[in-house]
């Protein structure tokens, strides 16, 4: 008899560490910040716009940029602060682009505000940009099928889920996350794929991330929050 | 300890992670080296650390300079001199310096893949780099040093391939690469594990300290930069209005002319209010656990301050804090999520009171409070911190595959 040959590629799933880098640049107020914001490296706005859901990823859902935070805490404008929250990072596929959002968001506000310019932080409370370096590594786990496929997103680390969901389709820049992709292109089930990708994976915390990835996967449609 | 005593605290993710990352560094050996083999917070976490490194697989050495009475006078006021004081130092004093230097340059063996020095005190070592990695990791703020003590350093500093800082606004630009990387607690240490009931019953009833009020407790030594006498404010504007009980601890200051002023100006302010207990404690850091378990609010009202893991400690044993907004304070408290910061004695006490009476609130900002320590600032992720500095050395990118 004919062994059956499963010809899928299978998913590896990967980690991600992250290593935070100082640039040794600084802003006080909202000129220095505009001027910073339009030329770091892309590193520093993903790490600014990301670094909350990692420390915090226990804590709450909404995911507030660094950057607003510290333009309503130290600057006191709380308009721009919440401007820039609202930004939603899901719309944007590269951070190139999720970086002009916040530039055209600032431009537009100071044209309305000019003196939202002479708010200066007070000494000490400076803005500080700091970059993500990322090490990502592959683990031991690897699934050819759905069923599979949530029993590994079961028991394996936050910081694989995190990597697969978030940092891929934005950081490399691949406009999708890795699950949906593999779902779609291995498996051809278009429907987990698309409920998959039509999360906005920015309003969960990383744990509830990862049991309403596996209700969808394992009831075929997508939960009640 | 073994690094598999911290997987019912962090997780098996979290090991399974410090493996994955150790099994990138064989065939490499580090080798730590500071100026002290006991007391302070180098040689604590050193103790820990180099032992737990070796468990997970990472051939790891620790060496200790040598130095005289001269050199560590020096190296006392280049403490306080990066802190910004002014202590007026002289060629004199680099000379001192630099001759200690050239001598442990001399009789050092000097053998690791990557060094790592910490501290100013061993820094002139890295004349001796040859093809190895050489790492510095500053425990300090530099943020506004004295300038010619920097330049002397920077001169040492750009020659070394990376450095390592505890908090951004510790740091300066430099023409070498600099991480971040906090600071951390034990968890399973005297100072943070889980004591029995009857241990803490015991610390109280020494200290003559009665359980039938909130407890208030702030533990530092007695300085001004801690504002004691800012607690005792603070403790009687919140006391108008609810009945409760500070503690004020810290250690013994008859060495130090000014702790003994700061006491005295502290036990007059206390004077006539049988509420404030001021205790004297020797160095015991079960003592300081214990008293820190029993209290309901924690805190830390410091007018300047390092990393202060202190609010680590208190936030670990899911205890409400209310902290001052300086040095590394806020990278531990977000306001409102994990305890309460203030700027002033009214904010202080302000903040008191809503958590005096709203204990329900108090509650959940512990519980956040110890989940964000158990994430953020225990010695697994600060072992993990280390492992991935080491393996940057070897790998310039920002995005490093492995």
């Amino acid at each position: 008899m004919a062994k059956k040959i499963n010809t899928i590629e299978p998913f590896h799933f990967y980690t991600r560490m992250i290593l935070p880098e100082l640039t040794g640049v600084k802003a006080a107020d909202l000129k220095e910040m505009l001027s910073v914001l339009k030329q770091i490296e892309p590193a520093a706005i993903y790490h600014h716009t990301h670094r909350f859901i990692q420390q915090h990823q226990y804590l709450v859902t909404e995911p507030p940029n660094d950057f607003a935070y510290w333009i309503t805490e130290a600057l006191g404008e709380y308009k721009l602060g919440e401007k820039l929250n609202s930004i939603s990072t899901i719309d944007f596929s590269t951070i190139q682009s999720l970086r002009e959002e916040i530039v055209k968001v600032m431009e537009t506000y100071i044209k309305e505000n000019p003196h939202s310019l002479s708010r200066h932080a007070s000494p000490g409370e400076e803005f500080h940009f700091v970059k993500s370096v990322s090490f990502i590594f592959p683990t031991k786990h690897r699934a050819r099928d759905l069923h599979e496929f949530a029993e590994v997103l079961k028991k394996i680390t936050i910081n694989s889920i995190y990597f697969h969901m978030f940092e891929a389709r934005l950081r490399l820049e691949k406009g999708n996350n890795d699950f949906s992709f593999w779902i779609d292109t291995a498996l051809k089930d278009k429907a987990t794929a698309g409920r998959i990708s039509g999360l906005d994976p920015y309003t969960y915390t990383l744990e509830d991330l990862r049991k309403i990835i596996i209700r969808m996967i394992e009831e075929g449609k997508v939960p009640k929050k | 300890m073994k690094i598999k005593d911290y997987a019912p605290i962090v997780g098996n993710f979290v090991i399974d992670d410090l493996k994955l990352l150790a099994e990138k560094l064989k065939g490499k050996s580090i080798q730590h080296v500071n100026s002290t083999a006991v007391g302070g917070g180098v040689a604590e976490i050193l103790n820990r650390m180099v032992p737990l490194l070796a468990d997970l697989g990472v051939e790891n050495s620790w060496d200790v300079i040598k130095g005289g009475e001269k050199f560590f006078e020096v190296t006392k006021k280049f403490h306080n001199a990066l802190h910004g004081k002014d202590e007026g130092l002289t060629r004199k004093d680099l000379d001192v310096f630099l001759e200690t230097g050239r001598s442990n340059e001399e009789s050092m063996d000097m053998r690791g893949d990557i060094v790592f020095i910490h501290d100013p005190q061993p820094i002139t070592l890295i004349n001796r780099k040859k093809g190895n990695k050489w790492l510095w990791r500053c425990h300090v703020d530099v943020s506004a040093p004295d300038p010619y003590l920097w330049k002397f350093l920077d001169g040492f500093i750009s020659k070394y391939d990376s450095s390592i800082f505890s908090a951004p606004a510790f740091s300066r630009k430099l023409s070498i690469r600099q991480f971040l990387i906090a600071p951390s607690i034990d968890p399973l240490s005297d100072k943070n594990k889980e004591l029995p009931a009857e241990e803490v019953s015991r610390v109280l009833e020494k200290y003559n300290v009665p359980r039938d009020k909130p407890l208030i407790t702030q533990i530092s030594r007695f300085d001004r930069l801690k504002d004691p006498v800012g607690v005792i404010e603070a403790y009687k504007l919140v006391k108008k209005n609810f009945d409760c009980r500070l503690i004020l601890a810290g250690g013994t200051a008859s060495d130090d002319p000014e702790g003994i002023k700061v006491l005295d100006e502290v036990r007059e302010r206390a004077q006539g209010d049988e509420d404030i207990l001021i205790l004297l404690l020797p160095h015991n850091d079960i003592e300081i656990n214990a008293l820190q378990t029993a209290s309901d609010i924690i805190l830390q009202k410091s007018l300047k301050e390092g990393f202060g893991l202190t609010i680590s400690e208190a936030l670990w044993k899911s205890k409400a804090v209310v902290a001052s907004n300086v040095g590394g304070i806020p990278l531990q408290i977000k306001h409102g999520y994990t305890g309460s910061l203030c700027n002033s004695v009214e904010g202080a006490a302000y903040s008191i009171k809503k958590l005096l009476s709203n204990p329900g609130y108090a509650a959940e900002l512990g519980k956040n409070g110890r989940e964000h320590v158990k994430q953020n600032f225990l010695l697994t992720r600060h072992l993990r911190d280390y492992m991935m500095v080491f393996l940057s050395l070897y790998h310039p990118e920002d995005i490093v595959c492995l």
